[in-house]
């Protein structure tokens, strides 16, 4: 047997090789539209941004190609955009985090309901999850205004009106708000796939409820926090459409930033703007992979 | 949620009622939550309602903000726009989505993970840079075709729908994924083993099989397409105006119930949306 | 029915990346015979039956189905269809749907896929079940659709990859008889995969038996048991005590003396040529061997003074564990012929006495 395997190496036949470059073709038409939408309207456009960001702004807004590093160094000398980083950051970190605190009771609640219950109250989630974003922050104008119903509460309690809106504790409502589902949806399906028979197992090897949760559920139930906090924290930080509406645009984030030196000063800095954007991926980046790096340490 | 079993004596009593304890206070917190969710819109739809011209408090019930609403012809025509937009890119990236997940699920090639992970960057990338990055690009490349060809292109409907399609189709890729996931592929060989060649097999087996899915990706799309506003307000052209970045001028002015209405209706639509997808779901 | 045979494997290798699945395979299943493949899980089994299926196509060799080669058919343009282990039916479509998927492939006029679907269902007991979904049938009726849906197609071969694999045992044995009791009925050529052993010995004409991509051994269910050709054969059906040692000289009846490096001595019976001097296995299977309380007459082979270590009642016999030499442990099966609950009438450990078998009952093994 030996002898004959080696004296008839298989050969692919000719019929076996054309069905092969055939599925080749079939695999290429059906790669071939995605992957040219892709690279060419989101991975191009990137490369266009690196290059804006080392151009020259000119006088009247138009951007001259002359190759510069001082659109880096004004982000990096200017308080205005320093403190706009941290300010952005600050407010990604602290949605996050509360988010967090107040997302995972409810996600474990859900998860312990009936299976009845468990897809009204997850479809209640889902609700604000889909609904526009524009329009939840719009909500919360309306209650926080001068003659809104918080005011017109506090006011027939015999209090002076206070001035919510536009306000920095707005802008933290708002955000909260609209990103609660975020972080509610990938716990709960991590938790979905907890088995919680460990905690009974952890308990009855003399867990107390803490270290139950510290050493068992917590560690098992990390890949939904951190996909939580990561789909919570990204658009917090870029935001600025609830600084600008509940904020008043009076304090400057991230976002305001950006969408004022591409659209609407005068005149525009789009190499400014583009640098921005390229630190602000580049601090994100850091960011993310420190938190992963936390958080499967955690794991083990 | 969590139990002691430090005495045994108390194990039924004492362990219920610490469940039932716990569970109360999750409860609670559940209900805190879902009013903290809920209540802006409930109230947001309420106001749509009010006499009261500035839309924050309860003066009585009126009908008169949805009647101006309808009058509007600029913010029926944003209407018109942004529906218009969400169809045509919903249909093109439902089509290019499924065809990418069937590659992604069938077949091992090279470079298959640097794919896989351009197709998830559209999802975390910060929306505002995708939005800026296509401004640029589209300046950029318009500047260069006008100085090649004396062509003079705008940015507009056009070009708002091909940045929806770039920006929807991962979500697409997504859904119709998870849905090929699912799928048995001993299907399809039984079919073939029954006589239906490739194609028939897609369409009698595979297709039908993965339907709920393509449904699924196609109205998530949709109602991104629909509910987006950072990308729109980007990539849109002097002229052009599309419904949430018509809302957002208006709402940077003032609250006027005539924008509660036009919210509610929003709100409306995806509410039914989202009926749509779960009820699609549930029937797989 | 050209030549009798349904299908013919020539030197067939599947290979994947560096792996031989099936290497060098050559059979011949004749037609209107119920032939098994037999083997433990990765032994190129299922490989083999969907390569002749068409869902892969083999590496080199040759497949031919009534004498047509098939190499690279695919499997929509070969007539043999499947039984899955999953059953594989469409979960959208009904009973009857499922059933009549293959004729409407082939554009069969309506009127003729309507009898003939239900004719298939009735063949196979489902008659009144034609509009349930496969999800609202038990197991047993999934498998029964899955073999409609595949005979309805008149196929040269059907082609049956574990299909009672996920029924339960009682349910498992009663399929058995009607698979086979049907296989008749219809007389088509059914190929059948399993690592159940005793599956392959109650429905089989033939069986070949497979490890690591060869085909070590292809005959009837009593050949298969009795004369094994290999040890991997002897040990994978059924259960059996294997000696090693030295093979001494054959007798003209085929009866070889062997010798064991602890000093015993055996007479078994050799199928194959065996060279004096060669290592050779002895295979003896515990129920063909003896116990006896009194020494047997002097003369009588094999026999030797043991002692019992372990009893097992298993109620249709009992398994017992004998030491023998230094400690070399032997294990027969003595049925339980008489009804008593007397403790005398069983073998208990720390008896002796003497174990025995005629040599023809154990078998030289040079592989």
């Amino acid at each position: 047997m030996a002898l004959e395997t080696l004296t008839s190496e298989p050969r692919e036949s000719r019929v076996a090789a054309l069905l092969r470059r055939s599925e080749r073709f079939r695999l290429g038409l059906l790669l071939f539209p995605g992957l040219f939408w892709l690279l060419l309207f989101f991975a191009l456009p990137l490369v266009v941004v690196v290059l804006y960001s080392f151009a020259t702004p000119g006088p009247t807004g138009r951007v001259e190609w002359h190759f510069t590093l001082a659109n880096y160094g004004t982000l990096f000398t200017e308080s205005l955009y320093v403190n706009a980083y941290l300010r952005s950051i600050w407010a990604g970190v602290l949605t996050t985090l509360i988010c967090l605190l107040a997302g995972y009771p409810l996600a474990l609640y859900i998860v312990r309901r009936p299976p009845r219950w468990r897809t009204v109250l997850l479809f209640l989630i889902l609700i604000p999850f889909w609904t526009n974003f524009l329009v939840r922050t719009y909500a919360w104008m309306i209650i926080l205004s001068n003659n809104g119903i918080i005011n017109s509460i506090i006011q027939a309690l015999g209090l002076p009106r206070v001035a919510l809106y536009p306000s920095e504790g707005a802008v933290l409502i708002g955000l909260i708000y609209g990103n609660l589902p975020f972080m509610v949806l990938p716990i709960f399906a991590s938790l979905d796939r907890f088995d919680f028979t460990l905690l009974e197992a952890a308990a009855d090897l003399g867990a107390d409820q803490t270290r139950a949760f510290l050493r068992v559920m917590l560690p098992l139930t990390m890949p939904g926090i951190a996909a939580g906090s990561v789909l919570v924290f990204i658009p917090t930080v870029g935001q600025f459409v609830v600084s600008d509406l509940l904020g008043g645009a009076k304090v400057d984030y991230l976002g305001n930033l950006l969408q004022r030196l591409f659209t609407r000063s005068n005149p525009p800095n789009w190499p400014l703007g583009s640098a921005m954007a390229i630190v602000f991926m580049a601090v994100l980046t850091v960011a993310i992979l420190l938190y992963f790096r936390i958080t499967t340490e955690q794991d083990r | 949620m969590l139990d002691t079993p430090t005495t045994r004596k108390p194990y039924v009593t004492g362990m219920d009622s610490r469940r039932s304890a716990g569970m109360l206070a999750l409860g609670a917190h559940t209900i805190l939550t879902m009013v903290f969710l809920y209540a802006p819109i409930v109230v947001l739809v309420a106001f749509s309602f009010t006499r009261d011209s500035f839309g924050v408090r309860w003066t009585g019930f009126t009908l008169d903000w949805y009647r101006r609403l309808l009058a509007d012809q600029r913010l029926l025509g944003a209407a018109l726009n942004t529906l218009y937009v969400a169809l045509t890119s919903t249909i093109v990236s439902t089509i290019i989505g499924t065809m990418t997940a069937l590659a992604m699920e069938r077949y091992h090639f090279r470079g298959r993970t640097g794919f896989d992970a351009l197709l998830y960057l559209p999802i975390v990338i910060p929306e505002i840079v995708m939005a800026l990055a296509l401004l640029a690009f589209f300046a950029f490349s318009f500047g260069i075709l006008e100085l090649l060809s004396g062509l003079r292109l705008q940015m507009g409907l056009g070009t708002v729908t091909i940045a929806h399609i770039a920006f929807t189709i991962s979500f697409v890729v997504v859904v119709v994924r998870a849905s090929l996931k699912g799928f048995d592929m001993r299907l399809e060989e039984a079919a073939q083993d029954l006589g239906a060649n490739e194609w028939q097999t897609f369409r009698h087996i595979t297709l039908p099989l993965i339907l709920p899915g393509i449904i699924g990706g196609a109205l998530l799309a949709f109602t991104l397409s629909l509910d987006d506003f950072i990308i729109t307000f980007f990539t849109t052209g002097p002229g052009t105006s599309l419904l949430p970045v018509e809302v957002y001028g208006q709402v940077k002015r003032a609250i006027t119930p005539k924008i509660n209405a036009i919210s509610t209706l929003m709100l409306l639509v995806s509410i039914t949306l989202v009926f749509l997808s779960q009820f699609i779901q549930r029937r797989r | 029915m050209k030549n009798g045979i349904a299908v013919d494997l020539r030197n067939v290798v599947k290979r994947f990346a560096e792996v031989y699945a099936v290497d060098h395979v050559s059979m011949q299943i004749r037609d209107g015979e119920f032939f098994s493949m037999l083997g433990p899980s990765g032994c190129g089994k299922t490989t083999t039956l969907r390569m002749i299926a068409g869902f892969e196509f083999p590496t080199a060799g040759e497949i031919a189905l009534h004498g047509k080669l098939v190499g690279t058919t695919p499997p929509f343009r070969r007539n043999v269809n499947t039984v899955f282990q999953s059953y594989a039916l469409f979960p959208h479509m009904t009973v009857a749907e499922n059933v009549a998927f293959g004729l409407q492939m082939k554009k069969t006029p309506q009127a003729e896929i309507a009898r003939r679907v239900e004719e298939a269902l009735d063949l196979v007991r489902l008659g009144g079940f034609s509009g349930r979904r496969p999800r609202q049938l038990s197991g047993g009726q999934q498998q029964r659709v899955a073999l409609a849906r595949a005979l309805v197609n008149h196929p040269e071969v059907l082609l049956l990859d574990e299909p009672l694999g996920a029924l339960d045992l009682k349910l498992r044995k009663e399929m058995q008889l009607e698979l086979k009791s049907l296989q008749e009925r219809v007389g088509i050529t059914f190929i059948y995969v399993t690592h159940d052993q005793e599956e392959a010995l109650t429905m089989s004409d033939r069986i070949a038996v497979m490890n690591a991509g060869k085909v070590l051994q292809v005959g009837t269910p009593t050949e298969i048991y009795e004369r094994p050709v290999c040890r991997f054969v002897a040990d994978f059906i059924g259960e059996t005590n294997f000696i090693e040692g030295l093979a001494g000289g054959v007798e003209p009846d085929g009866v070889a003396t062997i010798t064991t490096d602890d000093g015993l001595t055996f007479r078994a019976q050799t199928t194959r040529p065996v060279t004096p001097g060669a290592k050779v296995t002895l295979s003896i299977r515990p129920e063909k061997a003896f116990l006896a309380v009194q020494s047997p007459p002097p003369g009588t082979p094999n026999c030797f003074p043991v002692t019992v270590a372990r009893v097992a009642y298993i109620g249709s016999d009992t398994r017992i564990d004998v030491r023998l030499g230094q400690g070399r442990l032997f294990d027969l099966w003595e049925q339980n012929s008489r009804s008593t609950l007397d403790r005398d009438a069983y073998w208990q450990p720390g008896e002796t006495g003497f174990l025995w078998w005629p040599a023809e009952n154990a078998l030289v093994l040079t592989e």
